[in-house]
């Protein structure tokens, strides 16, 4: 049963992939100026172009292209670098590392924060602790990340220099020095999600803490702790599953920043770079990167979803 | 067995204090059928909740009364040593089985812990004890369905398994709260017999709650009728229906439709039940009583016996209350001619 779930999860990517396409494909070539001058200079004689873009197949009509685009795409060719006239895919690999890494030990931080917080919080839900949350929850989730990321890297940077400010280890080189250099970025991204996961635990298992389930747990003589953790939990983790996973995507775009902050050699930071560098070819990558990305995380989170929720998994 | 004496329940809200259970008393013997009946919002699930203490606490409190299940008052005793009651001497079933077993569980599973929350055993014999408290609700292919998931099951079928659930510490008195108001008539009648055989083979005695009259007449051996958070009459079910000694209750039996009756239209209690946040001077149910006099807005009376274990919370002997229901009837067939 989950197996064909899977399988039709995974063909129903394909449309919003071939969607993701058009518009990656669309936003290069709509975007004003032509790649062909800008490869040769502002000075090249127009019969150059003419021959460049023949060459670039940019004299082609606009579908045709995309359909030359498209099939290269699918042999795993995305065009090669203007600037360092590498093949994109290798430039874009060479910079997942980072940024997944940095991923992970956001969502990892988020997660150990957000769970317990949220499930003491509903434990203790008629004492002052709840209202004090939701303010917390509020302020966490509005910092913004620039703004936070200068103010730890003055605090813990530079006043109490006890992480380094900027640069990156690979795991490869030790698991400490990764962890060392990754955890204030960590932590800057983590407090926005942590308001948010927190909040919105706290609301599920709320409202699943007078359900009629859980009336029928209570009724058997089980230790409050236990109705909690097991019954409300499991239940309010249905909902909650579904913002994380629109965390992890949306972490993509806070690596952005965050990478160019502490200079983490990334993803986000080769975005910004390329686009400084008017190299398209890597611009049209990366964007098509993180919308794959984006998309295989909610599919994730659609299979981890009818893991969660026997219900879904059988319709 | 059980003895509730003059327990009074309370919701805090915004609008004020909810007198959701007002000073009742009653007592539940080992083994007995005892039926609740009322309208909604007469206070029968906030009782059956309160012996259990599974009200949310807050907003609900027990201002006043005592709970005496084998000698110890319910409501002084510790979360923990109530523990040991829920599930094991005294369980609950609830009102609609769609809801109340844990979507995410395998029934196996949400039985099996039932069992092992108040029994020392492993898990294989709590498997094999789940299976056979399936074979006893009456679920086809037990040792299958313990696979299941609850959305897998009808809603005769979940409430079989909450009965189960219900049984699993073999308690010696079963809260069930309206058990077949959500299902259809024919699941409802087979859920009644089932409650009655196992009553007989657990040997247990159940609170029985209902709004539904018929419900009550086939399975209660005893009758409180609830108005507005309080007792109004209390008897066999032969006293309350057929030695009715209380409008209230005589109005409910009115309203009832008759198969005999022929195409008439039903007749129904006019208004509706006292704001139990500021319930009326005198008797609650004065109001709509067609029987009130000045006396009742002002007096609000106490139950008083009636017969034997027969008892009546009315201003009315038993004579006058005859002689007023005889007055009624003759109107009511001077208004059909």
């Amino acid at each position: 049963m989950l197996l064909q779930y899977t399988i039709r999860r995974l063909v129903s990517i394909i449309p919003v992939l071939l969607v993701v396409c058009v518009i990656v494909f669309l936003i290069v070539h709509l975007t004003p100026g032509n790649p062909a001058y800008l490869i040769l200079g502002e000075d090249s004689s127009p019969e150059a172009v003419a021959q460049l873009e023949a060459q670039l197949g940019l004299d082609k009509p606009m579908a045709e292209q995309f359909v030359d685009w498209l099939k290269n795409i699918v042999t795993g060719d995305l065009g090669e670098s203007v600037y360092s006239s590498e093949p994109v895919t290798d430039v874009i690999f060479a910079r997942v590392g980072p940024t997944f890494s940095l991923m992970l030990t956001s969502i990892v931080l988020t997660l150990i924060i957000a769970i317990p917080t949220a499930i003491f919080v509903v434990w203790r839900r008629h004492t002052v602790l709840d209202p004090l949350f939701t303010s917390a929850s509020l302020v966490g989730a509005s910092i913004p990340e620039f703004w936070f990321a200068m103010l730890l890297v003055l605090g813990f940077g530079v006043a109490v220099p006890i992480f380094p400010v900027a640069g990156y280890v690979p795991i490869s080189a030790g698991v400490g020095g990764w962890l060392h250099h990754l955890l204030l970025p960590s932590i800057i991204l983590a407090t926005v999600e942590v308001g948010l996961i927190a909040r919105m635990l706290r609301d599920s298992m709320l409202e699943s803490v007078n359900q009629d389930y859980t009336k029928t747990a209570r009724a058997k003589g089980l230790k409050e702790s236990t109705v909690l953790m097991k019954h409300v939990f499991s239940n309010a983790l249905i909902p909650t599953t579904t913002v994380v996973g629109l965390t992890i995507a949306g972490l993509l775009g806070g690596t952005v920043i965050i990478e160019t902050i502490f200079t983490i050699p990334g993803v986000g930071q080769l975005l910004i770079d390329s686009i400084h560098r008017r190299d398209y070819p890597v611009i049209q990558g990366v964007v098509l990167f993180i919308a794959v990305v984006y998309v295989l995380v909610n599919l994730l989170i659609d299979l981890l979803y009818a893991l969660l929720d026997p219900r879904i998994r059988y319709d | 067995m059980l003895e509730v004496n003059h327990l009074k329940t309370q919701i805090e809200t915004n609008e004020g204090i909810v007198k959701a259970v007002d000073g009742i008393s009653f007592r539940v013997n080992a083994g007995e059928t005892l039926g609740i009946v009322g309208e909604s919002g007469s206070g029968k699930s906030v009782l059956a909740h309160s012996v259990m203490q599974l009200n949310p606490k807050p907003p609900t409190f027990y201002p006043e009364g005592e709970i005496i299940y084998k000698d110890r008052n319910l409501l002084t005793l510790s979360e923990k040593e109530l523990r040991k009651i829920r599930g094991n001497e005294i369980a609950m079933i609830f009102q609609d089985p769609m809801s109340s077993l844990n979507p995410v569980f395998k029934v196996g599973a949400q039985l099996e812990e039932a069992i092992l929350t108040h029994q020392k055993i492993s898990k294989k014999e709590a498997r094999k004890r789940a299976v056979e408290l399936l074979q006893d609700v009456g679920i086809p292919d037990a040792a299958q369905r313990m696979q299941s998931y609850p959305h897998q099951f009808s809603g005769g079928m979940r409430q079989r398994v909450l009965i189960a659930i219900a049984l699993a510490g073999n308690p010696k008195l079963l809260i069930a709260d309206e058990p077949t108001t959500a299902l259809d008539v024919t699941i409802q009648a087979q859920i009644l017999d089932l409650l009655l055989g196992l009553q007989k083979k657990y040997g247990m005695a159940i609170i029985l709650i209902s709004h539904d009259l018929g419900v009550i007449s086939q399975m209660a051996d005893r009758v409180l009728v609830m108005y507005s958070g309080r007792v109004v009459e209390e008897g066999t079910v032969n006293d309350i229906f057929h030695r009715t000694a209380m409008p209230y209750t005589w109005s409910l039996l009115r309203s009832l439709p008759r198969i005999d009756g022929g195409h008439q239209r039903l007749i129904h209690i006019e208004g509706h039940p006292p704001n139990l946040l500021a319930p009326p001077k005198g008797c609650n149910f004065a109001p709509r009583c067609p029987f009130a006099t000045e006396t009742c807005l002002a007096v609000d009376p106490a139950l008083s016996p009636r017969g034997e274990g027969h008892q009546a919370a009315c201003v009315l002997t038993k004579e006058e209350f005859n002689e007023k229901k005889k007055e009624w009837e003759a109107v009511k067939m001077e208004g059909v001619r």
